[in-house]
């Protein structure tokens, strides 16, 4: 227990300093919502060495951390939006067997985006956010693939220790 | 570490597979739909300055101020009307009517202005344009 404990408390100080790495170097592509998502790397780590649970016990608190810290209530909606509805579509990719960790991130980043323009649509109440759509879908895949792949090496490495230990 | 290197990875670790590849390709293909999709949306309501080509009474199509852009409005028995866009401005330039009163119509850009050739039953319309700085009463 205790062991579980620390380990979870680890990765999630992990992915608040993944989130506060993203808040510290905002990138400026024109479009809002645009970012790494490096803290997904450490979700999809906790799904595949640990489990589904424990992936959204740490996606959820860490929305909340970095919500409270760095963003506000409106800026935690959308986070939280995106990151469930990520999560969910990661699970059912994962359990679907048909992808790697590669794909399963690509279709967490891409689901990101869209739960956070879906909910923004609602919010205000204007279709004309649909133009950042395919951008934001484009940017999900990019970023995706490239913390799938991280991802695949470190869970490899991970496996590896574990062996090894 | 020998050992290690040779230890099968699991499927699905490797860092991508044939399934993600098709998978990102999908999702860049809907990603261009989407594009397509949304711009073509856009184009039906959008708020930008544009004329409107009735025929019949009937939209036959319409066409941004912004674009300078020459269109043949080509109907049966050779019928015809060149509407010419330059400069912001809708303009019918040349017609197959008898009477020429709406090539001789001056250029029309300003909200609810028209240009009509009834001979052919061709209406010009402006859509969204710049309000008419003129009472509206003159207009």
């Amino acid at each position: 227990m205790a062991k579980k404990v620390a380990y979870l408390g680890m990765l999630t100080a992990l992915a608040f300093v993944f989130s506060y790495i993203e808040f510290l170097l905002p990138l400026n592509f024109g479009v809002p919502g645009i970012k790494p998502g490096l803290a997904n790397l450490v979700v999809i780590v906790a799904l595949y060495m640990l489990n589904v649970r424990t992936a959204c016990a740490l996606s959820f608190v860490r929305i909340l951390l970095t919500g409270l810290t760095f963003g506000n209530p409106a800026s935690m909606i959308y986070s939280l939006a995106g990151g469930m509805l990520s999560l969910a579509v990661m699970i059912l990719a994962k359990r679907c067997n048909l992808f790697s960790v590669t794909g399963v991130s690509v279709l967490g980043g891409v689901f990101h985006n869209v739960g956070q323009i879906v909910v923004a649509i609602l919010v205000v109440e204007t279709k004309s956010l649909l133009y950042y759509l395919p951008v934001l879908i484009i940017s999900g895949t990019v970023t995706g693939a490239l913390v799938g792949i991280l991802a695949a090496i470190l869970i490899r490495h991970l496996n590896k220790m574990k062996e090894l230990l | 570490m020998e050992r290690m290197e040779k230890s099968a990875i699991p499927a699905g670790l490797k860092p991508m597979k044939k399934n993600d590849v098709i998978l990102i390709a999908v999702i860049l293909v809907l990603a261009l739909a989407v594009f397509g999709g949304v711009s073509f949306y856009s184009t039906l309501t959008t708020n930008e300055p544009q004329a409107v080509v009735y025929l019949d009474g009937e939209e036959w199509g319409r066409y941004p101020l912004s674009k300078d852009a020459v269109v043949e409005i080509r109907q049966e028995n050779e019928r015809y009307n060149i509407l010419q866009i330059r400069e912001g401005k809708a303009d019918i330039t040349g017609a197959s009517c008898p009477d020429r009163i709406c090539v001789n119509h001056r250029p029309v850009s300003r909200q609810g202005e028209s240009l009509v050739c009834l001979p052919n039953r061709v209406v010009v319309e402006i859509q969204n344009g710049v309000e008419s700085e003129v009472d509206a009463d003159t207009n």
